[in-house]
């Protein structure tokens, strides 16, 4: 059981959710960007959540599936095809072997994923399938999926042909409602940081009442954002500590970065603020040229936000599960 | 009036915060961070997903999902998680008589390992051999791993070396040995990087494909150790 890839993508990682427990040896957390459409495509696929998925940006890659698999595609919208015809994203899809998925056109988004049931299997790097690119290490080989590759699957004991129905593709037909997750996508809340108070009032209103423009050096290790100047009050000396994925750090020439899923563990910048983790699913979908502006959220708003989020995604987890023992025979 | 606390707990988002005992570089506080990390390593609670050092702080990763489903929540997860801080403070073991082990690293200064010595002797004005020597004179603690894989942050250096980093990043080779303010550090992987470089260890501090992929850790103390060229390529060779 593989897939393999007949064209690479710009940036095509293996991701599961992540490698904890290695921070205080500089080696980062990682997973992917969004880690809401990331658990929404294994639950499509009845994977765990934590199965390794890939995570996809545009121009994407050709994958050759070469076994039937039961697969599913979440997060943004590249207009997926197999063997030419349109495939709707966030549905279970059933695909015949040697089929061909494409991507032909951006519509909207910034990042996909790919799952397939029985998840990606690479070798473990310190508890974690995560690619970590800086560390090459992690995912395949420590790098981004290249013409050639053959990524295995895991074991499944899925019985596809009843699901197919002699066609190439086959489309289980059900979905789930995501609209809060990604709704006013380029509004995004913040906790003020512990050095928001270097911001004089002014400074912070610019910050506030300002878009900010999502620079082309973008990528996943942070979002460098092009706006008004934002100028600290004095001159202040921090030393290096811990930072978090939406950490937002004031630079020395006055614009803003927000550090991604590949964000350093520790920075020496000013934290004005940190995005909450709820509206970080919908940031991880916006792209170079995209504006945003900054919300300031209070903790328990911010909390509140979160554990409604995942107690959506276990209602849709167990939708998933549900579904899926109705529509297949398991062998 | 209340006693001012000796430390200030912050969140850094909703599922991060920091335990700061002062922005300082200092050895007492960073013995201290480091006994609150052993005693998380062993009070882990569900929902803990990392814990990493600073200088002077701690800052704990969690789950708040999890830490809200697994314990019984008044207020916010927050204010949850930052008693857990607080007692690991009140409860840690102090250690810090323990003296870190020591660890000797080879360094070469020669030619183009360090390639930023003719710049720093110009502004400090100092002698290339004098910049070496104050560099070899001291034994330094390891306060804190970041920035890259396995990059070891450590201090002090003398203040007569001491000098700014670069304004912008350049390409640094890896095992590049740098200084920054009171600090030193070595690159462990080739990257970007700011500091004023002044030789190169043929140690690999980062290999991800050992069972110890990370050489250094916080508390462990290193000493420099010259080497010519030659002795630099034949341990690179080992």
């Amino acid at each position: 059981m593989s897939i393999s890839i007949l064209r690479s993508g710009v940036l095509d990682t293996i991701q599961d959710l992540g490698r904890y427990g290695y921070g205080n040896q500089g080696i980062n957390i990682g997973g992917p960007m969004d880690t809401y459409a990331m658990k929404v495509a294994n639950m499509l696929v009845s994977n765990a959540a934590n199965k390794a998925v890939l995570e996809i940006h545009f121009p994407g890659p050709q994958i050759l599936f070469e076994q039937n698999a039961l697969i599913s595609l979440t997060g943004a919208d590249f207009t997926p095809t197999i063997n030419g015809e349109i495939v709707p994203l966030w549905k279970p899809l059933v695909v015949r072997g040697k089929s061909l998925l494409m991507f032909s056109h951006r519509q909207s988004g910034a990042r996909c994923y790919l799952a397939v049931h029985g998840g990606f299997c690479v070798p473990q790097w310190l508890n974690s399938a995560s690619t970590n690119l800086k560390a090459r290490a992690g995912g395949l080989e420590g790098r981004k999926l290249e013409k050639g590759d053959e990524v295995p699957l895991g074991e499944t004991n899925l019985y596809y042909p009843v699901l197919l129905k002699e066609k190439s593709v086959s489309v289980l037909p059900w979905s789930n409602d995501r609209t809060t997750v990604y709704q006013y996508p380029h509004e995004i809340g913040f906790i003020p940081g512990h050095e928001w108070h270097l911001l004089d009032e002014e400074a912070q209103q610019r910050l506030l009442q300002n878009n900010f423009i999502i620079h082309p050096s973008s990528d996943r290790m942070g979002y460098h954002l092009r706006g008004p100047e934002i100028k600290p009050i004095e001159n202040f000396q921090l030393i290096s500590s811990a930072v978090s994925f939406g950490t937002i750090q004031l630079l020395p020439n006055h614009q803003l970065i927000i550090l991604m899923a590949d964000h350093q563990t520790t920075g020496g910048y000013p934290r004005i603020g940190h995005v909450i983790s709820a509206h970080l699913p919908k940031l991880a979908q916006l792209s170079a040229s995209d504006c945003l502006n900054l919300k300031p959220v209070d903790m328990e708003t911010a909390e509140q936000l979160l554990l409604v989020q995942e107690k959506e995604l276990q209602i849709i987890g167990n939708g998933c599960t549900d579904r899926m023992k109705n529509a297949i025979c398991l062998a | 009036m209340e006693q001012t606390s000796p430390y200030e707990i912050f969140p850094i988002g909703d599922s991060a915060l920091t335990f700061d005992l002062g922005n300082r570089i200092c050895s007492e506080l960073n013995q201290k961070v480091i006994a609150m990390q052993e005693w998380f390593s062993q009070h882990a609670f569900e929902g803990l997903k990392d814990v990493i050092l600073g200088y002077s702080s701690l800052t704990i990763i969690y789950d708040p999902f999890i830490v809200h489903k697994k314990n019984k929540i008044t207020k916010t997860v927050f204010a949850f998680v930052r008693e857990k801080l607080e007692s690991a403070f009140e409860n840690k073991i102090e250690s810090v008589s323990k003296n870190g082990e020591q660890v000797e690293l080879p360094v070469c200064y020669d030619g183009e390992f360090g390639c930023d010595l003719p710049f720093i002797a110009e502004t400090n004005q100092l002698s290339i051999e004098e910049i070496i020597e104050l560099h070899l004179s001291r034994i330094y603690r390891v306060y804190m791993m970041g920035f890259l894989p396995g990059f070891a942050y450590m201090g002090k250096i003398d203040e007569r070396i001491q000098v700014a980093r670069k304004q912008k990043p350049v390409d640094v080779v890896a095992g590049s040995v740098g200084i920054a303010g009171g600090q030193t550090g070595i690159y462990p992987l080739d990257s970007p990087g700011g500091w004023q470089i002044i030789g190169r260890t043929p140690i690999k501090l980062f290999d991800p494909n050992t069972e110890r992929p990370v050489k250094l850790k916080a508390g462990q103390h290193v000493r420099f150790k010259r080497i010519d060229v030659t002795e630099f390529e034949h341990l690179q060779l080992v």
